[in-house]
Order: structure tokens, then sequence, then C-alpha cells
């Protein structure tokens, strides 16, 4: 079968797995962490613990603060020394609980043995432990998992879709589980399969720079006994692990302008969240830990780490244990090269969706000088959501709502193909980034706004 | 030769005779009704189109002004108190005098004030820096630098001063329309009274840190310590969040806050004296070792005055 991938667009960036051979090592843990409670998408979680609270590892020290939210437990044994505002990676403040470590003593009923479990248990108590366990979708977007499990009454899921294309340069956490924790992964797609219902299909989608992680999975499944598992070798593209493109890859279909994955019979989830599903439902350990590259052009060979991390850890502690800012770093980022983000600051903490330290050098990451559009389209071939971003750029520039939103700003996936093809160097995706959170809000407050008129129209009707 | 000429001319003549009257009836016949106020209201307008009134441009502000009631809520910053009397007059109402605002910027942190924690090289907008993060200094409040006031400023009147890093408002331009103040994304540019002959007092920083956290990220930043608002006799200066804010209507301009600020956040502008420092933290001591005395004494009588009261009750219980 020809291996597939999504239809439009995409580019072609080095994809520079360099960290790909590191065996998985375990941190150790640090004098003090610091837990954010903005780990996931959505409300931050409210801090239920006080000051001077002893905390064991996996005891839950914040509860969800909305619908979509999650709970956060502490990823050490310890006292909870402040519960005050700490900068996060960008600079901004957000409440942390600041645990000082003391040994590493567990809550009851977690199962810290190797065995693999494969019996798996009913729909609502794995949901429940999904939710107890505080996993999110370790992708990206960190949305709270049991919300996306849960699609409601009327929504049909057809296809849960795996994520192990990793299609960000560099990054290899996703290829190492893959690797070392096979086994445990599926039986996490199992279980997330068996919550969907019995009509919905899996498949796990691998890029094809991954032949041993395919390999691995394939016989996994088999050994297993899962034969409606299917494992898909996609082709190498940038942005394939974006959700849409997922789609597309997998299943030819594609999800309307504003529409949801759920639309078209989709759920996509990250192998590492189905991981973390594993260790949740099957072993009853929150998500506390998760897998973090050091990686980057100008990092020397025997510097190179895949790590098992702990949430709350300080970036500058895990920097410094894998051997100090490499010489010539020019810019530190936390995620992929293409759409992670800048650490600004180095004493922030290590989040449930941390994937990588990435050191590029200047040569990399160093913005040349823009000059004029010459309108080649080479965005607009690139753009995976069939976008015009020059065009995008120019109303951005103008400040046109209207045509912005015409134009379908809000579809954008912020993935950086158009920037990362432009010839002449335009910063495009920095206004379109803009323009997209302006156009979103204000489609927001329409919606809010005709809701409100519809309400006020039905209690009219009721008097 | 000359017959082309002529045929020419008298063609395109007759034509433009033949079109004129019929655009001339056209145009009497669907002519809108339009207050002819507006078109007078609108010549004495400063015709910059800023929006600083609130509305779309100048025409639609004197549509505006002629359809309401009153002037209330319509003001032309821009022309300030001189252009309403005049539309006042044109309309027949009544005119609420406001006095002169001008654009303040309330970030004094400097380059060497503030030290940089990072290197910003993505595109050169405040709008795009603030979304992408707190800025390449510790100060999570503070100026972007990036210039967004500059652009939006259609009177020329905000610069970049290469040195600070900060803008700069020439009040001499300045119109006090609002537009760097909308344009800025961390809220920096504040519109606030000129003040009498341009002299006023205000905090230049936002910052809402604890003292110690600002004080790292800025040497110039409001610490939120208090003593300001303590040294005020007037009443005019309250503490919010760590930043102290100076409410203009009841401000002085004694200077007493600005001399005793210990990082320098207040600013007093257009002052015909430099401020002297010493001689005001003086004057400050000497009230307050007065204002001391005072209580002291006051203390003291009221202690002989309640002796003197329980003295009489002794003697009664003697008596008795």
């Amino acid at each position: 079968m020809a291996k597939r991938t999504f239809s439009i667009g995409g580019v072609h960036p080095h994809d520079a797995k360099i960290a790909r051979d590191c065996a998985i090592e375990v941190l150790p843990l640090p004098q003090t962490v610091y837990i954010s409670m903005a780990q996931h998408l959505g409300a931050p979680a409210k801090p239920i613990v006080a000051v001077g609270d002893k905390v064991k590892v996996g005891q839950v020290i914040a509860e969800p603060g909305g619908f979509i939210s999650a709970f956060v437990h502490s990823s050490v044994s310890g006292t909870v020394k402040s519960i005050a505002p700490r900068k996060d990676i960008s600079g901004n403040f957000m409440t942390h609980v600041e645990i000082a470590v003391e040994g590493d003593e567990w809550v009851d009923g977690v199962d810290l043995s190797d065995t693999l479990i494969t019996k798996i248990p009913e729909r609502e108590v794995a949901l429940e432990r999904i939710k107890a366990c505080g996993v999110v979708g370790l992708g990206g977007a960190t949305f709270p998992t049991h919300v996306k499990l849960n699609p409601g009454p009327n929504a049909k899921p057809e296809c849960l879709i795996l994520n192990g294309a990793e299609c960000e340069p560099y990054l290899t956490s996703d290829f190492r589980i893959l690797l070392e924790r096979t086994k445990e992964i599926v039986v996490g797609a199992a279980i997330m399969k068996n919550i969907l219902g019995p009509e919905c299909k899996c498949v796990i989608g691998i890029e094809e720079n991954k032949p041993e992680a395919i390999k691995a999975v394939e016989e996994a499944v088999v050994v297993l006994g899962y034969q409606d598992i299917e494992v898909m070798t996609l082709k190498k593209k940038y942005p394939q692990g974006g959700e849409k493109q997922l789609i597309d890859a997998v299943m030819k279909r594609q999800v309307k302008s504003g529409g949801l994955p759920i639309s078209v019979g989709a759920v996509v989830q990250n192998v590492a969240t189905a991981l973390a599903v594993y260790e949740a439902v099957q072993k009853n350990k929150p998500l506390i830990t998760n897998t973090l590259t050091i990686t980057g052009d100008c990092v020397a060979k025997e510097n190179l780490h895949n790590y098992l991390f702990r949430i709350g850890m300080p970036l500058s502690y895990i920097a410094e244990y894998a051997g100090g800012i490499p010489e010539g770093a020019a810019k530190l980022i936390s995620g992929g090269p293409m759409m992670g983000k800048a650490i600004a600051n180095l004493d922030a903490c290590t989040v449930k969706g941390s994937s990588s330290i990435l050191y590029l050098s200047a040569k990399s990451t160093k913005r040349l000088e823009a000059s004029a559009c010459i309108r080649c389209g080479r965005c607009a071939s690139a753009c995976p959501m069939g976008l015009e971003p020059f065009l995008l750029n120019r109303l951005a520039k103008a400040g046109d709502m209207e045509q912005l939103e015409a134009n379908a700003v809000q579809d954008c996936i912020s993935c950086g193909s158009c920037q990362f093809s432009c010839p002449a160097n335009i910063a495009l995706l920095d206004r379109i980034n803009i323009a997209k959170g302006q156009v979103l809000g204000i489609i927001r407050a329409r919606a809010a706004a005709a809701k409100a008129a519809a309400e006020a129209a039905k209690s009219n009707e009721a008097k | 030769m000359t017959q082309t000429f002529f045929w020419t001319i008298l063609i395109l003549a007759g034509l433009g005779l033949v079109l004129a009257l019929v655009l001339f009836f056209i145009a009497k016949k669907f002519k809108v009704e339009e207050d002819p106020r507006i078109d007078e209201v609108e010549k004495v307008m400063p015709g910059a189109n800023c929006g600083g009134c609130g509305f779309a441009g100048c025409r639609a502000f004197a549509d505006a002004a002629v359809k309401a009631p009153n002037l209330d809520n319509n003001y032309c910053p821009v022309g300030g108190n001189e252009v309403m009397k005049k539309v006042a007059s044109i309309l027949g109402y009544e005119v609420k005098e406001k006095a002169p605002m001008v654009a303040v910027v309330r970030c004094n942190g400097t380059c060497d004030k503030r030290p940089k924690t990072n290197d910003y090289d993505g595109l050169a907008s405040c709008k795009v820096k603030a979304a992408l993060y707190a800025g390449d200094t510790g100060c999570a409040y503070g100026c972007l630098g990036c210039g967004d006031c500059v652009e939006a400023c259609q009177f020329g009147a905000i610069s970049m001063d290469p040195a600070t890093g900060l803008p700069v408002v020439d009040e001499e331009k300045c119109t006090a329309c609002g537009a760097c103040s909308k344009a800025c994304p961390k809220h920096v540019i504040e519109i606030r009274n000129k003040g009498p002959r341009s002299m006023r007092l205000y905090v230049s920083c936002i910052n809402k840190d604890k003292g110690p956290v600002a004080k790292k990220a800025c040497a110039s930043a409001c610490i939120g310590c208090g003593i300001c608002a303590k040294t005020c006799t007037h009443d005019a200066i309250t503490i919010t969040d760590n930043v102290a804010y100076i409410d203009f209507t009841k401000c002085k301009l004694c200077r007493e806050c600005e001399a005793m600020c210990p990082t320098e956040a207040i600013h007093g502008v257009n002052f015909p004296k430099p401020l002297d420092k010493e001689g005001i933290k003086a004057r400050i001591a000497e009230r307050n070792r007065k204002a001391k005395e005072a209580a002291e004494a006051a203390k003291a009588a009221a202690a002989e005055a309640a002796a003197k009261e329980a003295e009489p009750v002794k003697k009664e219980e003697n008596n008795g």
C-alpha cells in the first residue's frame, strides 16, 4: 500500500532526529519543585493544599478550575513551602505550588511494578481514572483527555487515531517511548478504543523516518493479539502531526472550517497520551512524568539525552544535569523548532506537556532581514490548511477583520510552514497569529451575543 | 484643419453643456436633505480624522453633535475648548469646559535601569511581542519599546528615544486623542490632565509585582512601599496592587512625594525649578517632628485632664 500523507501543502524541514539513539534515562529528583497550576488547556487548577502540608508523590494538590480543566498531582514527596505566583517560560506569572523534596514516598494504591496488565476495565471506570489521574493530551495542546474521550451522546466516533508522527524536527521523545514502552502504548490505545465504543477503529500513524518504531508496534500488536489495531506508515511531511492533517492522511476526510475532529468521526490522541492513559487506568499512576529530549544543533553528542522527568522540575536544573547550556546556543526552545516556544526564563519549570529543551545556534535561528513580498505563492502552496498567508499578512497589517474572517484566518493552525517557505524572510506567522486571536475573539463574542439574545427571546416568550 | 478644430470644440462643448444640465437636474431632484449645520460644524473641526472623540472622523462627529440633545458626550480632544466653543455657538448649546489633557508614558525603565534578560529578534511590533511573551526584560508590565504608539500617533507627537528605549511625548503636538494609549498592549500610556502651566506629577511605573521582584527587574520601579502615600498631605496618592497612583484632582504639586520616592519612580515635569530634594526632606522631617511634639503634648494634656477628672471622684469617695 502506498504510504499516505495529508493532501494540501506541507513542507519538508530536515528532520535532525539526532537524539534518536539515546535511551530514556530517569532524572534524579531536585531539591525543590514548582508545580504550575496551568498545566493544561482551559481554566487553571485550584490548589487544595496549604503551606506546611506534607504531601506524597501522586497526591492531588489541585482541583480542576472548570469543565475544561484537570487535576494536578504532586510529583514528589515533601513539604509545601509556598503557593505563590512564579514566572513561566514566557515570563508571565502563574500560581505555582513549591514543594521541598524529602525522600520519594508514593501514595497508596499506585502500582509501581513493571508488570504489563492487559485486562481492560469498563468504560466508566477507565474514564473516571483518566480524569482522576489528571491526564491531558501530550501532543502539544494539553487538552484534558477525559473531555476529548467523552464526546457526548450524539457523536459517533469511528476511528481513534494514535499520533506517532512526531513531525517536528529534533524531537525524539515519542520515538523513544514507542520503542521502549511499546506494549503499554498499545494497551493504552486499546483502553481508549474501548471507551469510544465497539464500532470505533484504531489506527496508529507513524512517519516513515521511524522504521524501528513501526516494526516494534506491529510486533506488539500481534503479540498482544489486538488484531483490530492497524499500524499505518505515513510519508514524512510537516505538519503531519497536526490533528486535521493526520485525520486527512489516515481517514482521507477533511474537517470543515471551525469544526471539531469528532464531526468526521475522528478522535486523535498522541502516543504519549496513550502511555499516560495506560499508567492511569492500569497502574492508577497520575500524570506526573513525561519524556523530554535535550537536543539541538550545537549540542555535543554526549550531551544529547532523552529524559523521564517529573513535572515541576526547574528547566535550569535539567539543563545543568544534562551538561549545561552548550557553547554557541543562541536560542532555547521548549518544544520543536517549528512550533515550540522560546524559553525566556530558564528558571521556569516543566509542565505535563513539556517535550524538549532545544538549543539552536544563531545560524539556524537568527531572523534574516525581510524583503518585499514578490507574490511567488510559496506560502500558499505550503499552507496545510489551504490558506493564503501573504494575503492574510497584508490584511492583518491593515486590520481588516471582516476580510480576515472571510479568508479564514481562524483556520490557521500556526504550524509556521508559510514562514518556513518564504523566500523573502517575511514574518508571516507573527502577524497572522495576532489576527487569528482577534478574529476568534470576535467570533466568540458574536456567538455569546447570539446566545444571550436567544435566551432573552426565550425568557420573553415564557413570560 | 480649422474646421476639424471648430467642430471638435463645438461638439465637446455642447456635450459638456447637455451633460452638465442633466447632472444639475438630477442633483436637484435627488438632493439628500442634510442639516446645513453639519457642514458648518465640520468646517471648524481640526480635520485630522483621528477618531479621538470616539467617532469615525470629523464629519461623523459633526453629524453626531448636531443630532445630540447636548454636547456632554461629544468632545473633540484635539480641538479642545476653543473648537468646542465654536461648535457650541453654531449649535446654540452650552459647552462644559474640559481641562487640557496629554499622553503620559508611565514607564521609566530605561536601558540602564531595566537590564535585558533576553534578546527579541521577532517582528518590531509591540502587539506581536506582547502576544509572544512577557518581554525582553524582567518586567512583565513595562514598555516593550517597539513603537506601536509612534505608529498610532497621527500628529507626530511621539518618538522613540534611542538612548532610553522609551517613547517621548511632544507636549506641543500631543492632542490627547488617546490613539497611542489604545495601541499600547501593555497599557503603559495614560491620558492625564496636562496641569497648570503643564506642571504635573505622576508615577512613572505600572509594575504590579511585589517590591523585591519589581526592584530586581527595574531599578526605578514603583515598589509599592507606600512612603509617598504617607507623605502626601492632600490624600492624593493611593496604592493598589503594589503600584502608587496620584489623583490629579487632589494633587497640589508640592513635589514631596517626588522627593521621598526611594526609586525615583515619581516624575514631576515642567516645574520652573529643579527638585530641591534635601530641602523638601528637611521640611517634611520638621513637619513630622512638630506633629510628633504636638501629639505628645496632646497626649500629656489628655492624661492630665483624665487625672484631674479622677481626683474629685476620690474626694467624694472620702466624703462618703
